[in-house]
């Protein structure tokens, strides 16, 4: 695998990571490397072990075996709950917003330490999710597909994260609402580091600095996204494309 | 010639929207027939508090079970645990001989110390369980159903083992002995320290659940335990807190209850997490609005057929979960 954007501080390393749900053994020893800046892609067919990487990542399945480091520290064996006190932001697929809860409870709930710096950054957060205001007091669970995306990744942007991981933000949404999406995506990796899982090639480029192909829950590939891109063969093998 | 189109909605029944509310207030007057105004005025003010008493333990059953989705058959043994915890506090200022020369104000604060210890006791005594036992258990309903039926066991034993498997009669301060009349309706002091207990809790409740951050975070936690853990929370402290909560308010109705029936014996919750059950059934799983509604229907229900019908009393119940049942599946106030 060619070395990418060593220059850069590492972010997130993973060494040799298993991960089993029940009997099935699903991450079989995924190496990475992750440096801050910019987005890197997560890509794969399904089941290729993405989500179970983040996951895993996040602490939210338990790691059988190897090394996971977050800015340096060892953080394998940590609790979900601690993690996102160190600064890990997490978004998981399926448009993961509280449903019961209104958009102004959810986004309470994301403030962790609810300060004046988080309530600055919250009307942040809004102007660049505008539809959000309009639905202040609406249950989350009545929203469109589209805005519950959203909320979902606008909770997480109220809290200072040094990285956010954003599982498969574009799945079940109409082409136009991908297209905000990015545009909105590319707006968040500009000042946070972004670790997105995603099937939508299409988005990923527009996204992507660069990227990791899993399969069978290894890493099979490492590139910047343009070599991706040129590289016909790999995304044939890989990814169906 | 041109006519309106009918609307069958607002010309025939105009009050379509109330017709609930108008059911709910003919049932609630359908016992004056039988009955003379003041015999009614007084099993209404009995009925309401035993309903206040009732949604004591309901409550907790309703965060327990309702929110948390745990099935808890030890509730009735919290229940009784915190009344004997109640029960030992008075006894202590019985035998000091400070409860019969208490006034009103004398015998609120010692119920105060007495509800402040049965809490105290039974949120320590659900915290224990829920670190030792509950966690374990979390998402497989029969395990729960069995290792709270074991827990059950347990606590009664202890208590048994500590007071005496026989009943113990409770002292009961003498400010909450007197009574006042009003409207030719006897009403005793302790119904009314109930009643206003009973509401207390509901706002105090309804309150954290709806605007504090700590209401949101458990609501949340019901709902995805995955979202809130990744957002830095804590979750599985704050469910123990939630159970302690349950466990305590299930002790603090022990108390109250044992004051009531001014007695205690080991088994005495099992009678009472029937109608707790009822309840959390009737008002919809989770709602506290749903159990405190829930527990003045079945408080009023229970004292109108007692007198009219005495061997209806407690069947009456189930014909009304029955009822509501079938007309709203998830309960008055549940969630679709």
């Amino acid at each position: 695998m060619p070395d990418m954007i060593e220059t850069k501080p590492l972010v997130l390393g993973l060494e040799n990571v298993h991960t089993h749900i029940d009997q099935h053994h699903i991450l079989q020893g995924v190496s990475l490397d992750v440096a801050a800046g910019g987005a890197t892609i997560l890509l794969g067919r399904n089941g290729a072990g993405k989500s179970t990487t983040l996951k895993s990542v996040m602490g939210l399945l338990p790691v059988s075996q190897g090394q996971i480091f977050f800015n340096g520290q060892s953080i394998e064996t940590s609790k979900p709950y601690e993690i996102a006190r160190m600064g890990m932001g997490f978004v998981p697929e399926d448009k993961a917003v509280l449903s019961t809860l209104t958009v102004a409870e959810n986004f309470r709930l994301s403030m962790f330490r609810e300060t004046e710096k988080s309530h600055e950054k919250l009307e942040g957060v809004l102007d660049l999710f505008p539809a959000l205001k309009k639905f202040w007091k609406r249950q989350a669970g009545l929203l469109s597909g589209g805005q519950k995306q959203m909320l979902a990744i606008a909770r997480v942007l109220v809290c200072d994260h040094t990285l956010l991981l954003i599982d498969e933000p574009s799945k079940g949404l109409a082409p136009i609402v991908v297209d905000q999406l990015a545009e909105s995506l590319i707006q968040i990796k500009d000042q946070t580091k972004v670790i997105l899982v995603e099937q939508n090639f299409r988005l990923a480029q527009k996204v992507g600095s660069d990227c990791f192909i899993l399969d069978d829950g290894r890493v099979v590939f490492h590139s910047s996204m343009d070599e991706l891109s040129r590289d016909k063969i790999m995304m044939k093998k890989y990814l169906g494309i | 010639m041109t006519t309106e189109p009918l609307n069958f909605q607002t010309r025939i029944y105009p009050f379509r929207q109330y017709t609930g509310w108008m059911i709910g207030i003919g049932l609630f007057l359908l016992p004056l027939i039988p009955m003379d105004l003041t015999t009614y005025l007084t099993l209404t003010v009995a009925g309401i508090s035993l309903g206040m008493l009732i949604f004591l333990i309901a409550s907790g059953l309703t965060l327990i079970f309702g929110l948390m989705d745990v099935l808890n058959l030890a509730h009735a043994a919290f229940f009784a645990f915190g009344a004997y915890a109640g029960f030992t506090v008075l006894n202590l200022l019985n035998n000091a001989g400070w409860i019969d020369s208490a006034n009103l104000a004398q015998s609120l604060f010692y119920l105060a110390l007495a509800l402040g210890a049965a809490g105290l006791a039974g949120g320590a005594l659900g915290m224990l369980t829920e670190k030792i036992v509950i966690k374990r258990v979390y998402g497989n309903h029969l395990m729960q159903l069995l290792v709270t039926v074991g827990v059950s066991f347990v606590i009664v034993e202890i208590l048994k083992i500590i007071w005496g498997v026989n009943d113990e009669v409770v002292p009961v301060p003498m400010g909450f002995q007197d009574a006042f009349i009003i409207f030719g309706v006897f009403i005793e002091y302790f119904r009314v320290v109930a009643i206003f207990l009973g509401i207390t809790i509901f706002v105090i409740l309804q309150y954290i659940l709806k605007k504090t951050k700590l209401g949101i975070i458990v609501r949340a936690g019901v709902e995805n335990q995955e979202i809130v853990k990744a957002t830095g929370y804590n979750i599985s402290w704050i469910f123990t807190l939630v159970f302690a909560a349950g466990a305590a308010l299930a002790a603090i109705g022990g108390t109250m209850m044992a004051i009531f029936n001014q007695a205690v014996d080991p088994g005495m919750g099992d009678q009472f997490l029937i109608f707790a059950l009822i309840v959390v059934i009737i008002g919809g799983l989770g709602s506290v609005t749903g159990s405190f509604v829930g527990a003045v229907i079945v408080g009023l229900s229970f004292n109108y057929v007692a007198f009219l019908l005495p061997k209806m009393a407690l069947g009456v119940n189930f014909m009304i979960m029955a009822v509501i049942l079938l007309i709203r599946p998830k309960g008055l106030f549940g969630r679709d």
